[in-house]
């Protein structure tokens, strides 16, 4: 079918707005992506600068609280830091759906809901376990629309990856540091081997296991400081040159230019295009999309050395992106948050919902469908695959939330009728129609129109 | 007042089900069918490579401390013995008298065909499609059994808990199913669902499972709760389910436990993982009650195991050679199987992983030819087609 405002709010922006209409040509979608970043200064999440400074505080705590009179004082401060970071953690989620449910630029909300999950990241420690957002915030949101190996260099040296990933402390078996270390040095190759699998080759890549050795290699140094700057360490640096895909890197002084070559070297390696334009294809149009579609997007990608607006371009402009029949199936978060968009959920109704009801009315319900709120098992992130989702464990758990948390969310709920027609536009089958008609309740009604095929596929 | 519909009251008003639903081949699951066989069988997929030589320490091997050392296992660091050459790691320490009892073992140095590109996605995937090569595999190993297998139904064998079993997907119908995803809701607003779901058979088929799968008398306060995770751990929870389908006609239950991947500081970061393996074994053990327990084989398997040198980090990284876990009063435990290749360096895979000297499917292979009583034929062909059982290990009792 031809470009529709419709069609681009529900394939690839938030869903449909009663409120916000959809973007009117390929144009307005993607000059969204470089304006002013307003729905950011609308709705701010934290960086990283707040969790630093919770994390000097606690290590300041921990360093007076060495002293026996102190201790319990100590413990109580620590918790209290906890709370604080957890209850920012709900603020963020708080923020990022107002995002989704505020934002006539939806296209680009999607856009960093990809790249956060293609490079995801998670902390391991109690402060840092809800430093997604703001990871995500610093590294992804402001790359979204420049050049893929910006982007990759962004994530690949972030302290948050580097600490998933285990790189902080790698350190090249015949580097200064290990000659002095006592115990713990050597190598430790997760971040190499995910870089190239995940993040740039994909796993049917030409690489080897010797060329993750040699990355990992190349990697050392890569670290943070105590409060989470990136730091290189050129003595944890493996001496001499590595070879990665039958290049030479290094080799001089220790410095991180040569890893950074490298990274942008892998970057715009024809393999990475091809894993890329791929995964865009699946994630935004189907999980069998056209070849057509993905050797136009790979071609984009390739001429213009992985920029990733024109890529965006190439994926927009494709007839095949507007094939009128929805596809996909919204993973859990996309589903909640379109839904919120559908009920006109905005600052005045949510913006002050305490974490508890956070927790209860959303968050809660994210984590039985199978998708805790930046929480994926591996770093692979979410799956892609619809029928991970369409499982009678997720049917069920969708349906029960659609038929009874909208009305908690919002006391006055929306006339069914007209809310088909502004949830679902021109996409409305007649039996969600009469379903809404003939509901025994208006909550009931506003939940079949939710659990609707035509509304958890986009 | 409208009463909460559950699958058996379904049933009484199966006017509601309509023609679309009463097509769909789950339903015949209603029937019930005499189960095919008699054992019970548990398969855990152990996601993110377990260190199979952190679990079973090889702690009697002359390159044990050099090697792992800074691991802290073998009975030196208070490590169970088990017979004298290999130790259980503390965290399985209190699976220790189900090992006394002969219900607990373990192989060694297993490996499924998958080599060299050590991706935990496609070393996962192949271990369930349980092929020699991810190259046109099209269905799950577990899912073959039931292809093969007549008199399976719907509710035979059960993928439980969030995130695709693909061991179990095919054509063969199962059950997919967690806890607290109980459906009930009002008999209108059930048909409703239908009605939207009708035109799209994914949708379709997915609501007529959980409506057949939900439990009576749930749910019966009418007002709409929102969904929620209820107390208690996900593993036990999990295997607590696993135990009440087992009971029944069930005879497959199927689920994983992740958090194996422990490539940094693995003293501590593997304590999660095992203890939710601690907490699934002896959950199904309580729930299954002795005398279901004396026909159940569990299989825990992993993509592969991790390096024989400790990392920089206090880890271990991707490896080949690994280790099955098997527990239940139909496994002959009480012992180590598989044939040890040795740690000394020219004994290693490329140097740096335990050699494997078993392909994973074959005790698998006479689990299921004990367990189910399939040909040796129908196994090696068409279940894990390539594989080559080799003489029984004997791992069933």
């Amino acid at each position: 079918m031809p470009y529709s405002p419709e069609l681009a709010d529900i394939r690839f922006g938030c869903g449909l707005s009663p409120d916000i209409p959809g973007p009117t040509s390929v144009q307005a979608m993607l000059d969204g992506l470089t304006g002013p970043d307003r729905m950011a200064q609308q709705f701010p999440i934290s960086g990283f600068d707040t969790l630093r400074a919770r994390l000097k505080t606690k290590a300041d705590l921990r360093a007076r609280g060495k002293k026996p009179s102190d201790k319990s004082a100590t413990r109580e401060k620590i918790k209290a830091l906890r709370r604080e970071s957890a209850k920012e953690a709900s603020r963020n989620f708080l923020q990022s759906l107002l995002r989704w449910t505020q934002t006539d630029t939806g296209f680009h909300e999607r856009l960093v809901g990809f790249w956060a999950d293609h490079f995801t990241a998670r902390g391991k420690s109690p402060i840092l376990k809800f430093a997604t957002a703001p990871y995500i915030e610093e590294a992804i949101r402001p790359n979204v629309s420049g050049s893929f190996g910006d982007l990759l260099i962004a994530t690949t040296t972030h302290p948050l990856m580097l600490h998933f990933l285990d790189q902080n402390l790698s350190i090249g078996p015949n580097s200064t540091r290990a000659t002095k270390a006592k115990r713990l040095k050597g190598l430790n190759e997760n971040l190499a081997r995910e870089v190239m699998e995940l993040h740039t080759l994909g796993v049917g890549g030409p690489y080897t296991q010797t060329d993750v050795r040699q990355l990992a290699e190349l990697f050392t140094g890569l670290s943070y400081s105590r409060l989470m700057d990136f730091k290189y360490r050129p003595g944890y640096a493996e001496p001499g040159a590595e070879t990665v895909l039958h290049k030479s890197y290094g080799g001089g002084p220790a410095t991180l230019d040569p890893v950074l070559r490298a990274l942008r070297d892998l970057a715009t390696h024809p393999a990475t295009a091809r894993y890329i334009a791929q995964k865009l294809a699946v994630h935004f149009v189907s999980d069998t999309p056209d070849p057509a579609l993905v050797q136009h997007i790979e071609a984009r990608f390739n001429d213009t050395g992985g920029d990733l607006r024109a890529v965006c371009a190439a994926l927009l402009e494709h007839p095949s992106s507007w094939d009128a029949r929805l596809s996909n199936v919204k993973p859990p978060a996309d589903f909640i948050a379109s839904a919120c968009r559908a009920l006109a959920l905005g600052q005045k109704r949510i913006g002050g919902l305490e974490v508890k009801r956070v927790q209860r009315l959303l968050m809660g319900p994210l984590d039985l469908m199978g998708q805790p709120w930046l929480r994926p098992n591996g770093p692979d992130g979410w799956t892609e695959e619809d029928v991970e989702w369409i499982t009678p464990q997720g049917v069920s758990t969708r349906l029960r939330w659609a038929l009874s948390a909208p009305q908690k969310l919002r006391r006055d709920l929306p006339d069914p009728r007209a809310f088909v027609t502004t949830t679902l536009g021109q996409f409305a089958p007649p039996a969600v129609q009469f379903a809404a008609d003939s509901a025994e309740s208006r909550s009931d009604a506003i939940g079949l129109v939710l659990a609707s095929p035509a509304f958890q596929r986009r | 007042m409208t009463a909460t519909l559950t699958r058996r009251s379904l049933l009484k008003r199966s006017a509601l089900i309509g023609c679309s639903a009463a097509a769909s081949p789950l339903l015949t699951s209603l029937s019930f069918a005499a189960a095919p066989w008699d054992g019970r069988l548990v398969v855990i997929i152990l996601r993110g490579a377990m260190d199979g030589l952190d679990v079973v320490q090889p702690w009697g091997a002359p390159e044990y401390t050099s090697l792992r050392g800074k691991l802290g296992g073998g009975p030196q660091n208070g490590a169970q013995d088990l017979d004298g050459f290999f130790s259980l790691h503390k965290g399985l320490a209190p699976l220790y008298p189900l090992w006394q009892r002969g219900d607990l073992g373990f192989v060694q140095a297993v490996a499924t065909p998958y080599r060299d590109k050590r991706s935990h996605f496609d070393g996962q995937d192949l271990l369930e499609a349980g092929t020699p090569s991810l190259d046109g595999a099209r269905d799950g190993w577990l899912n073959r059994i039931l292809q093969n297998t007549p008199g399976t139904e719907g509710r035979t064998a059960f993928a439980i808990g969030h995130g695709e079993m693909k061991l179990l997907a095919g054509k063969a119908p199962v059950a997919d199913w967690s806890p607290d995803a109980n459906l009930a809701m009002s008999p209108q607003a059930i048909q409703l669902a239908q009605l939207v779901m009708r035109d799209d058979p994914a949708f379709r088929a997915a609501l007529t499972e959980a409506l057949m799968l939900s439990d009576d008398g749930a749910g019966d306060d009418m007002a709409m709760q929102v969904p929620a995770v209820s107390r208690g751990k996900a593993q036990v929870k999990i295997a607590e389910f696993a135990a009440e389908q087992l009971r029944g006609d069930s005879r497959i239950a199927s689920f994983s436990i992740n958090g194996w991947d422990t490539h940094s500081r693995q003293g501590r970061s593997l304590k999660g993982a095992l203890a939710g393996l601690t907490d699934a074994i002896l959950t199904l053990h309580g729930g299954l009650g002795p005398e279901i327990w004396q026909k159940t084989a569990i299989v825990a398997m992993t993509e592969f195991g991790r390096t024989v040198r400790v990392n920089g980090t206090g880890g271990t990284d991707h490896g080949t050679g690994g280790a099955m876990v098997l527990a239940g009063g139909a496994i002959r435990g009480g012992r180590v199987y598989g044939t040890w290749p040795g740690l000394d360096e020219a004994s290693l895979y490329q140097r740096r992983d335990l050699m494997p000297t078993m392909d994973v499917r074959a005790p698998a292979a006479w689990v299921m030819r004990s367990m189910t009583g399939l040909s040796r034929d129908v196994l090696e062909r068409v279940v894990f087609p390539g594989l080559d059982m080799g003489n029984d290990p004997g791992v069933m009792r």
